[in-house]
């Protein structure tokens, strides 16, 4: 009696063990499924390289190229405003502050993690479109640019952390071994500390990219959703996530539209992956060190 | 002289760790500190560079003249001071970056910025601690690729570079060998011609080996300080010959 209970419990936590393999197993190949059958009917090289997404009209055209490049823009512009400002936060909060000040601010930094994205977007609204608008005499301010600002506080939280991590695991003695030769606490900063957690850094970004780059919500409500290829950053674009958002309720299923939505996915799980897979390079660098 | 305490008197928050310490550091010479664990010998190495000042909650009171200037003195000029009474410790710490880097790093935090004057200095501080020859072809390489024994050698190196007069050594051999611990110790005797070496060592045979004077402390005291020879086969003080005869610690 008592053996088979024991047998039961860990087949039970075995399958639980389990189990978070098996649905990724799962959606990743149902994900293959619905987006390869897209290839049926249109090239690899039209599917990613062609300049048109047309997906309703006769006879339809699925290049994604200004969807990617949206998101890239978008991406790209929400790393060069997070990372320098998380990078000065995670300094500042890690090094400088002093120490009541620094639990106040990193229970702030994770209270930004926890705003829902919609309500960012929401706010990004009718607050930085307005504000863009004003400010670049534009017809709307609902641009990449807005879009990169919002992400960047998304990122934010994410950056400032990790960086904050690396920074305090630079050993004592580095430090130190810099005061003692006579050197400035900053020219000890940057230096010495930063070299020393260079690889947390850099995973930090990483993170902070993958963050972004799967963002749907805010980018949807904060881009203008105007699928052309962009030419400059105060231009609406639209990005992969808010392409699938945008579309999926209307695509019929088992369409051409409907296949060409899944295979944006596969190419935006193929972004994610390779993004986390160099953070935990990085990561495990200086776990190895 | 070139360091002299009157009446030091230092504090950890609530727990005193100095009592009263009177020392002479003569010029050119080695002066080992030695005493059981906690007994205060780091803390009083590092009050001459003013390293206790990372510590919240330090207090001290009395005084340490360097060369006519006040160590204790709020106002003095703590970026002076430490490229004057350079410091080595306990395990050696390298920073991530190259060999070169690491010798010219003093140079470059004070402002030296000529690609000549840095070279010169790197191949002449690694020269003093007889690592040139061995690393001139590496000078690019992670110096966390180096053997503990050299990574040692290339912090002092790091610090001769800044040309400093005294050198403050933290138990500089603790975590080498015997025979990296030896060569070490040679080292600081050829160094001593040209700078004046304090170190802190629980090694009391390293102590008899190089230091020409020695201080005792115990329990933030400073027991006995006289030359070498004399604390080692005439000790004044009952407790110090109890420590030395290994009785006691």
């Amino acid at each position: 009696m008592k053996r088979a209970f024991e047998f039961l419990i860990e087949r039970a936590i075995f399958l639980s063990g389990i189990a978070s393999i098996i649905f990724v197993v799962l959606i990743f190949f149902f994900l293959l499924k619905e987006g390869l059958a897209l290839f049926q009917t249109e090239s690899l090289t039209g599917f990613l390289f062609g300049k048109n997404w047309y997906p309703i009209s006769d006879p339809p055209r699925f290049g994604i190229l200004p969807l990617f490049l949206g998101s890239l823009l978008v991406t790209l512009g929400a790393i060069v405003i997070a990372v320098p400002l998380g990078l000065a936060s995670a300094i500042y909060v890690a090094e400088v502050a002093p120490p009541k000040l620094r639990d106040i601010l990193k229970s702030g930094i994770e209270l930004l993690a926890a705003f829902p994205s919609i309500v960012l977007g929401f706010i990004g609204i009718v607050t930085l479109a307005p504000f863009l608008k004003s400010v670049f005499h534009l017809s709307s301010g609902l641009t990449a640019l807005a879009g990169s600002i919002m992400l960047a506080f998304m990122a934010m939280p994410t950056i400032v952390s990790i960086i904050e991590d690396a920074i305090v695991s630079v050993p004592k003695n580095y430090r130190e071994g810099s005061l003692a030769l006579g050197a400035t606490h900053w020219q000890t900063i940057y230096r010495v500390v930063l070299p020393a957690a260079s690889s947390g850094i850099l995973a930090a970004v990483m993170l902070g990219i993958g963050r972004v780059i799967g963002e749907t919500m805010a980018v949807l409500m904060i881009t203008g959703n105007a699928a052309v290829l962009p030419t400059s950053i105060l231009q609406p674009v639209r990005t992969l996530t808010a392409t699938i958002a945008a579309e999926m309720g209307e695509a019929v299923s088992g369409s051409e539209h409907y296949y060409a939505l899944f295979a944006i996915g596969i190419v935006l799980f193929i972004i994610s992956f390779v993004i986390n897979l160099l953070a935990d390079l990085f990561l495990h660098r200086k776990a190895a060190r | 002289m070139i360091i002299k305490t009157n009446k030091l008197n230092l504090w950890y928050g609530a727990f005193q760790a100095l009592i009263d310490v009177d020392l002479a550091i003569e010029r050119n010479r080695i002066t080992a500190l030695i005493g059981p664990s906690g007994c205060g010998k780091s803390t009083l190495l590092r009050v001459f560079n003013r390293m206790n000042d990372l510590i919240e909650g330090v207090r001290m009171s009395g005084s340490v003249n360097f060369e006519g200037k006040e160590i204790l003195d709020h106002e003095i000029d703590l970026i002076t001071l430490r490229k004057r009474i350079g410091m080595v410790f306990q395990r050696p710490n390298p920073f991530p970056l190259s060999v070169f880097e690491n010798v010219v790093y003093g140079l470059r935090v004070h402002g030296e910025k000529n690609k000549q004057v840095l070279a010169e200095a790197a191949e002449k501080s690694l020269s003093a601690v007889l690592l040139f020859d061995e690393l001139k072809d590496k000078l690019s390489m992670n110096a966390l690729g180096l053997s503990l024994e050299q990574q040692q050698r290339l912090c002092i190196a790091r610090l001769l570079s800044v040309t400093p007069e005294v050198l403050l050594m933290d138990e500089p051999c603790s975590a080498l060998d015997p025979f990296a611990t030896m060569k070490i110790e040679e080292l600081m005797i050829e160094l001593k011609k040209q700078y004046t070496i304090v170190i802190v060592t629980h090694n009391m045979q390293q102590a008899a080996r190089i230091s020409d004077d020695c201080g005792y402390l115990l329990l933030g005291e400073l027991v006995e300080f006289a030359d070498t020879k004399k604390i080692f086969t005439t000790p004044a003080d009952k407790r110090t010959e109890d420590y030395i005869t290994g009785r006691f610690g």
